[in-house]
């Protein structure tokens, strides 16, 4: 019970004081829309919105996720209001995963954005919607703990922001969202296969464009283990870290 | 005070990181309902003493026992006991004062129905009832600080840790600070502070220890303390002109330790009831044009520059400069 009213109050303070500012609303809601509307210039048809929109979803919830735990956790952290968590009786498990809820939800929201603004451009019967769902929570969770990783990981929020392109953007580029892993150069290939965002935005393809090319079964798995790894080796950090 | 009733117990306390020795196996203990202070220039070990106490450092070695239970190896089950005031004010820049208040409560678990009138009876006892609704990072540095000390007591703590109460606030603040800190323990809050205000501590706290390079040099009520200086008796000279240490003065006045404070003023120390006259005649003769002499009441900080060779002022100055 008094761990919940804990756990509850944190989630809530972070969507009030963080996601729920007026700045990480509309970027939330620009930021997607900008890249569909790029496309959709750029194709000069609605055509290619569908083939773009699995890859605009997982961007979507990729940087929306990874930049607000930058602020939530390091600038936190910065100006020591962590150190108030980290006094309290909640145990860190608990108290990582109230930080890092908030950031869930944000990508989660940031992925039906784009979502939202297809069904007015382009007619999307056939989307699976059960995994479609199922995959932008995946992809939520994964994203958000990879950003718990680099918050942990730096003591600046710019080093934080450094830190994440460091990974973002070669995600951008080796996860199929925009090119298909098939054809990369055949070195880069394997560099895929080590990044968990390959196997959510594998997923959205299957649902939305029936273009998948691996098995869902595997992927899901496979995306909770990258979730549970993360989350693992930040608390580590955490523990190693800041509580010294 | 009850000194039956032992709050906290600490045993053979070692922090190392790598080849330093931060805290070097102290052993303290604090009771029921006193104020006990931690006294100690920069970098003595204080601050890391709180953090193993609190739970945010990991001890290398030794025992922490809370009310007579040891949880060296697991401080979170610790942490409802313990209320924590770091030395900077770390509440919510964009949450306002009764905000904070309840979301400090509710990390303590505290249902909306107990923390709400609690943040409010705080409030009101802190004289912050009128900016309880301002966002905190329009408080004064003061008002920051009176706030943070709420924020610590909101869940009733056995103990309360205070870093450095009072120091970047200004003088009526600080007042106010100590004024609440007393109020507090008056009613029946066990404290525990660190602070490098020797007169604070002075007026503040029922016992003290001075630590040291991260060991405990001494521990005592002040009046035990006091002990080691009640004997000397000082004269402190203030002359026209800067001066030098005279070099014959200890050889003329036997058992006298002459110490120059600064340019133009010495201190004459001595076991020894000492000689006003001969002493003013002594620099008189050496063109010392004296302009006044004071008879100086030995005081906590003689007890601490002479067990600690750190001068009290150098130890506020670094303190203070650190905090800019």
């Amino acid at each position: 019970m008094k761990t919940g009213i804990a756990f509850w109050n944190i989630l809530r303070k972070d969507m009030r004081n963080y996601y729920l500012k007026p700045p990480n609303i509309s970027w939330g809601i620009i930021f997607p829309f900008a890249w569909m509307l790029m496309f959709f210039i750029k194709s000069g048809t609605a055509m290619g919105v569908r083939d773009i929109l699995p890859g605009v979803m997982a961007m979507s919830i990729l940087f929306g996720t990874t930049s607000m735990l930058a602020v939530t956790i390091t600038f936190e952290r910065r100006n020591r209001s962590f150190d108030r968590l980290l006094l309290a009786p909640i145990s860190l498990t608990h108290l990582m995963l109230a930080k890092t809820l908030g950031a869930i939800l944000f990508g989660i929201v940031n992925a039906f954005v784009p979502m939202l603004v297809s069904l007015f451009i382009i007619d999307l019967a056939g989307v699976n919607w059960l995994t479609v769902l199922g995959a932008v929570i995946l992809i939520a969770v994964t994203s958000t703990f990879l950003g718990l990783f680099i918050a942990v990981s730096v003591s600046e929020v710019f080093e934080a922001q450094t830190f994440s392109n460091f990974f973002r953007f070669p995600m951008v580029f080796l996860c199929g969202l925009f090119i298909p892993i098939s054809q990369l150069p055949i070195f880069l290939c394997p560099l895929s296969y080590i990044f968990p965002l390959t196997y959510g935005v594998d997923i959205l393809k299957a649902a939305i464009n029936q273009q998948g090319f691996m098995i869902a079964s595997i992927s899901f798995p496979l995306l909770l283990v990258f979730s549970v790894a993360l989350f693992m080796i930040s608390k580590h950090n955490i523990q190693r870290r800041w509580i010294y | 005070m009850n000194t039956d009733n032992i709050i906290v117990q600490v045993s053979h306390l070692t922090k190392n990181f790598n080849n330093f020795t931060a805290v070097d196996g102290i052993d303290f203990a604090v009771h029921e309902g006193e104020i006990f202070g931690f006294l100690g220039p920069n970098g003595a070990g204080k601050t890391t003493t709180i953090n193993m106490l609190t739970g945010l450092a990991r001890p290398t070695s030794g025992q922490i026992a809370y009310l007579g239970a040891d949880y060296t190896k697991d401080i979170k089950r610790a942490q409802p006991l313990l209320g924590i005031v770091p030395d900077e004010s770390n509440l919510y820049e964009e949450l306002d004062g009764f905000e904070n208040l309840g979301f400090c409560a509710a990390l303590y678990g505290m249902p909306k129905s107990e923390r709400e009138p609690r943040a409010r009876q705080l409030l009101e006892q802190f004289s912050l009832t009128d900016a309880g609704k301002r966002p905190f990072k329009f408080y004064s540095k003061g008002m920051k600080r009176k706030l943070t000390v709420a924020a610590g007591i909101i869940h009733q703590p056995k103990i309360l840790f205070l870093d450095e109460p009072t120091t970047g606030i200004d003088v009526a603040s600080a007042r106010q600070i100590r004024a609440l800190i007393r109020q507090l323990n008056e009613s029946g809050t066990t404290i525990f502070m660190t602070t490098h205000y020797i007169e604070e501590a002075e007026r503040l706290c029922h016992r003290i220890a001075f630590i040291v390079n991260g060991k405990i040099i001494r521990i005592g009520s002040v009046p035990e303390l006091m002990q080691h200086v009640q004997q000397d008796h000082i004269l402190q000279f203030t002359f026209a002109d800067a001066v030098q240490l005279p070099p014959d003065v200890e050889s003329q006045f036997p058992g006298c330790a002459v110490s120059r404070l600064n340019e133009n003023m010495l201190r004459v120390q001595s076991p020894q009831p000492l000689p006003l006259m001969p002493l003013m005649q002594f620099f008189e003769g050496r063109s010392m044009n004296v302009l006044e002499a004071r008879i100086i009441k030995p005081s906590l900080e003689e007890v601490f520059v002479r067990l600690t060779g750190v001068e009290a002022g150098e130890m506020k100055k670094d303190k203070e400069g650190q905090k800019k």
